[in-house]
C-alpha cells in the first residue's frame, strides 16, 4: 500500500516536472514601469532598452541553458506603488518569475514587500526583483531582502562618487544645493551636505534649499539666488521639467560654473539643452557612452539606432541586468529555481562593455561599479541624444564607487 | 536693494506672461458664463505649432502664424462644437471644454511624443542686454515683457476705443439687445473665443523656449490661471491684469528670499522646541518661504474667495 502511494506520488511528481520543462522555454522577465502618464517617455524608452538586450544579449546567441529564449513582458504601473502590486500579481500569473522595475523607489518599495511575502507563501512559484534604477538608499540597506538586486549605484554612492570629484577639484569654494521637495530630493541634500563637510571641510555650502516638486513654472527667481550667492557650483537631484527648467534658468542668468546632477541627460532633456548646456551640465552615471568604452559598446549601440532611430541608450546599467541575469542562470543551469539563481548572482562578477567590472555585493545586492562624470557637449559625440548632436562624454572615473561603503542590510536567506 | 529691482523685472515678466493667459479667459467667461478648461491647452498648441514652424521658417514666423492657426482652430471649435453644446446648459458646456483639455494632451503627445522639445529662442535675442549687479536680464525676456506690454495697450485699445470694443462688451452684458439691434452676437462670441485663444497661443508661442515645450505644460500653467481670474473677478480685463502681476511678483518673490517658518514664529512669541525632531508640529518649524512660493497664489484664492467673492475687481459673485 504505501509503496502504491509513493510510486504515484513519484508518478505526478514526474508528470508535473515534465509539464513544467514543456513550458519553460522562455524565460519570462515582466517589466513593470510606466508606460503612460508624465513618465512614460522614461518607462518606454527604458522597455525599448530591455526587448533589445535580450535580443542582441541572449536570443541571437541562442538563448540560455538549452535554448531557452529571454522574453520581456511589459506592464504598466502608472509610476503607482498600488499599481505595481496590481501588475506583479498578473505578471506572476503569466508565469514570470523574474521582475524588472526602475522607476521611483515608491514602487520598488511596494514592489520588494510584496514579493518578500510572495515568496514565502508560495515556494514553487517564486520570483527575483531586479531592480534596475530606483536608488533609495533604504533598498539594499534597512529594507533590503534576498529576493531584491539592485543594479545601478545608490543615491548615497552615487554622491559619495560625485563629491570626491568635487572635492579634487581646488577652484570649488563653495557649493549650492537645490532640490525637489520629497524623500529623494531631501535624501541627496542631505548626502551632498555630509560628504562634502567630510572631504573639504573648507567649502561652504552657500545654499541648501528644495522647492515644490513639479509645481515651479519659472525657476529664474531661484537661478536669481544662486547666481546672488556666488557658488561655484550647484548640486542636483531634480529630474523631467524641473532639471530642464532649473538649468536653463541658472544658465541664463549667466552662472558658468559646473552644475552636477544625476538626471541630465536623454528624454528630450539633451536636445532641450542643446549650445546653451555646453560644458555646464554634468551628469553622474554609471556607464561610460562617449567616447565608447569597449568596440562591443559600439557594436551594441549602433545596433540599437538601426533598430530605434529615435531611441537612447541612456541606462546601459540595463544590458548589464540582462546579460549578468543570463549568466546566472547558466550558472546556475535553471531558470526556474530562482533560489539557485540568486545565490549565483550574489558576488557575481562581471565585465561591462560600458567599461566596468561590476560586483554583486553579497551582503545588499548593491551592484558596485565604476561611476562616471560626464559633460554635456557637442566634441567628440560619436552617439548622441535625442538626435541632437549633443550627447555626454566622460571626464572623470571613480573606479568601484561606493565599494568599501557599509551596509545595515541584515539578510534573511532562504533555508 | 539691486535684487529687488531684478526680482520686480522678472515679476513683471511672469505677471504679463500670465496676463496674456487670463485675459482671454476672463473675456470666454463673461461671454460663456462658464470657464473654458482647455484655455491653457492653446497655450500648449501655440508653442508646439511655433516649435515645428520654427523648424522651417524661423522663430519669427512661427511668431506670426501659429497663433492665427490657434486662433482659427479655437474659432472652429466655438463654431462647431461649443455652440451645439450651448443649448443644452452650462454643465455640458464645462466637461466639453474638459474634455477638450484631454484631448489636445493626448493628441500632441500622440504627433510630438512626450519629451522635451528643443525648442529655444532666435539666435539674435540670445544675449545678455544689461546686467543689475551680476545678474543677466536676457533680451529675450525684455522682448516677452514688450510683446506682452503690446498686446494689453492693443486689447484695451481695441475694447474702449473702437465700434467693434463697444460692441462686443454689448454682447458681453445684454447679448439679446444687442442682437435686437442687429448685430449678429453669435459672430461676436466666435470672434471672442478666437482671439482669446489665439491670445494663449502667442503666450505660449513666446514662453515655450523659456518654460519648455513638453505635454505637462498645459496642467502645469492652467490651474494658476483659474487663479488669476478668479483673485481678479471674473469677467474684469482690470482685475485679470492686477491679478496676474500680484501672482508674479508674489511668486518671485517668495521663492528669492529665504525666509524661515521659524524666524516668524519666534517674532510673534512663540518658543522653538528644542528637540525638533520629536515636535509633532516639526513640518512647520522647518517650512521656508522658497518651499512655498508656488502655492502662496492659492492661498490668496481662498482668502479673496471667504472676504471678497466676487474677486478684485470683479461684478459678479462666483
Amino acid at each position: 500500500m504505501g509503496n502504491t502511494t509513493s510510486f504515484g506520488v513519484t508518478a505526478v511528481l514526474a508528470l508535473s516536472v515534465s509539464a513544467t520543462a514543456a513550458f519553460a522555454d522562455n524565460v519570462k522577465i515582466a517589466f513593470i514601469d510606466p508606460l503612460s502618464g508624465p513618465f512614460a517617455s522614461t518607462g518606454t524608452n527604458g522597455l525599448h532598452q530591455f526587448e533589445f538586450a535580450a535580443e542582441a544579449l541572449v536570443n541571437d546567441k541562442g538563448g540560455v541553458l538549452d535554448g531557452d529564449m529571454f522574453e520581456i513582458l511589459a506592464f504598466d504601473n502608472k509610476t503607482s506603488p498600488k499599481e505595481s502590486l496590481i501588475q506583479l500579481q498578473v505578471a506572476i500569473d503569466q508565469g514570470a518569475r523574474y521582475i524588472v522595475q526602475g522607476n521611483g523607489s515608491g514602487p520598488a518599495h511596494a514592489l520588494t514587500d510584496a514579493i518578500k511575502k510572495h515568496n514565502k507563501r508560495n515556494p514553487d512559484s517564486q520570483v527575483l526583483f531586479l531592480n534596475y534604477a530606483a536608488v533609495d538608499p533604504a533598498l539594499t540597506n534597512e529594507k533590503c531582502s534576498f529576493w531584491h538586486f539592485r543594479f545601478d549605484a545608490n543615491a548615497d554612492i552615487k554622491m559619495d562618487a560625485l563629491t570626491d570629484v568635487i572635492a579634487a577639484n581646488e577652484d570649488v569654494q563653495k557649493v549650492y544645493v537645490i532640490g525637489q521637495d520629497y524623500s529623494f530630493g531631501k535624501s541627496v541634500a542631505e548626502a551632498a551636505v555630509a560628504n562634502l563637510a567630510e572631504k573639504r571641510p573648507d567649502i561652504e555650502i552657500v545654499g541648501n534649499e528644495l522647492h515644490p516638486i513639479g509645481k515651479v513654472k519659472d525657476f529664474t527667481p531661484y537661478a536669481r539666488k544662486i547666481v546672488a550667492a556666488e557658488t561655484d557650483a550647484v548640486i542636483t537631484g531634480n529630474w523631467g521639467s524641473d532639471m530642464l527648467g532649473l538649468g536653463k534658468a541658472i544658465i541664463e542668468n549667466g552662472f558658468t560654473g559646473p552644475i552636477y546632477t544625476y538626471y541630465a541627460a536623454g528624454s528630450g532633456i539633451t536636445g532641450a539643452f542643446g549650445e546653451t548646456g555646453k560644458g555646464t551640465i554634468r551628469l553622474i552615471a554609471e556607464g561610460q557612452i562617449n567616447p565608447p568604452a569597449t568596440d562591443e559598446a559600439t557594436a551594441y549601440y549602433e545596433a540599437f539606432r538601426a533598430k530605434y532611430p529615435e531611441g537612447n541608450i541612456d541606462q546601459p546599467r540595463i544590458s548589464n541586468v540582462i546579460a549578468m541575469l543570463a549568466a546566472a542562470i547558466e550558472e546556475a543551469g535553471t531558470a526556474t529555481d530562482v533560489v539557485a539563481v540568486a545565490n549565483a548572482l550574489e558576488g557575481a562578477e562581471f565585465d561591462s562593455m560600458w567599461g566596468s567590472k561590476i560586483i554583486m555585493r553579497p551582503n545588499d545586492h548593491q551592484a558596485i561599479q565604476n561611476m562616471h562624470i560626464a559633460v554635456h557637449t557637442d566634441d567628440g559625440i560619436t552617439f548622441d541624444y535625442d538626435n541632437s548632436g549633443f550627447g555626454v562624454v566622460t571626464e572623470s572615473e571613480i573606479e568601484m564607487a561606493g565599494m568599501d561603503s557599509t551596509s545595515t542590510c541584515d539578510m534573511k536567506r532562504p533555508k | 536693494m539691486d535684487l529687488i529691482l531684478v526680482n520686480l523685472i522678472d515679476g513683471l515678466v511672469t505677471g504679463l506672461l500670465l496676463f496674456m493667459l487670463s485675459a482671454g479667459l476672463t473675456l470666454i467667461f463673461s461671454m460663456m458664463g462658464v470657464l473654458n478648461f482647455a484655455h491653457a491647452s492653446f497655450y500648449m498648441l501655440g508653442a508646439y505649432f511655433a516649435y515645428q514652424i520654427s523648424l522651417f521658417m524661423g522663430f519669427w514666423m512661427g511668431l506670426l502664424i501659429a497663433p492665427v492657426i490657434v486662433g482659427l482652430a479655437g474659432a472652429g471649435i466655438e463654431r462647431y462644437g461649443l455652440r451645439r453644446v450651448h443649448q443644452y446648459g452650462h454643465v455640458p458646456e464645462l466637461i466639453f471644454t474638459f474634455g477638450l483639455a484631454l484631448l489636445i494632451e493626448e493628441i500632441v503627445q500622440f504627433i510630438w511624443g512626450k519629451n522635451q522639445m528643443p525648442y529655444s529662442p532666435p539666435e539674435i535675442l540670445q544675449f545678455t542686454l544689461f546686467s543689475i549687479a551680476g545678474n543677466a536680464i536676457p533680451a529675450y525676456k525684455i522682448f516677452m515683457l514688450c510683446m506682452s506690454m503690446g498686446i494689453f495697450i492693443a486689447l484695451l485699445y481695441v475694447l474702449t476705443r473702437t465700434r467693434v470694443g463697444m460692441v462686443i462688451q454689448a454682447a458681453l452684458s445684454y447679448p439679446k439687445t444687442v442682437e435686437a439691434l442687429g448685430h449678429n452676437v453669435p459672430l461676436v462670441f466666435m470672434g471672442v473665443f478666437g482671439v482669446g485663444t489665439a491670445l494663449a497661443g502667442v503666450a505660449g508661442v513666446i514662453a515655450g523656449p523659456v518654460l519648455g515645450t513638453f505635454p505637462g505644460m498645459a496642467f502645469l500653467l492652467g490651474s494658476i490661471v483659474f487663479v488669476t481670474i478668479v483673485i481678479g473677478g471674473l469677467g474684469s480685463l482690470w482685475g485679470a491684469l492686477v491679478a496676474s502681476l500680484l501672482i508674479g511678483w508674489i511668486t518671485t518673490f517668495a521663492a528669492s528670499y529665504n525666509v524661515a517658518m521659524a524666524d516668524i514664529l519666534v517674532a510673534v512669541g512663540f518658543e522653538k522646541p528644542a528637540d525638533l525632531s520629536e515636535s509633532a508640529l516639526r513640518d512647520l518649524w522647518s517650512l521656508t518661504l522658497p518651499q512655498i512660493g508656488p502655492i502662496l497664489p492659492y492661498l490668496l484664492m481662498v482668502l479673496i474667495l471667504v472676504f471678497r467673492p466676487y474677486g478684485l475687481f470683479g461684478k459678479r459673485d462666483v
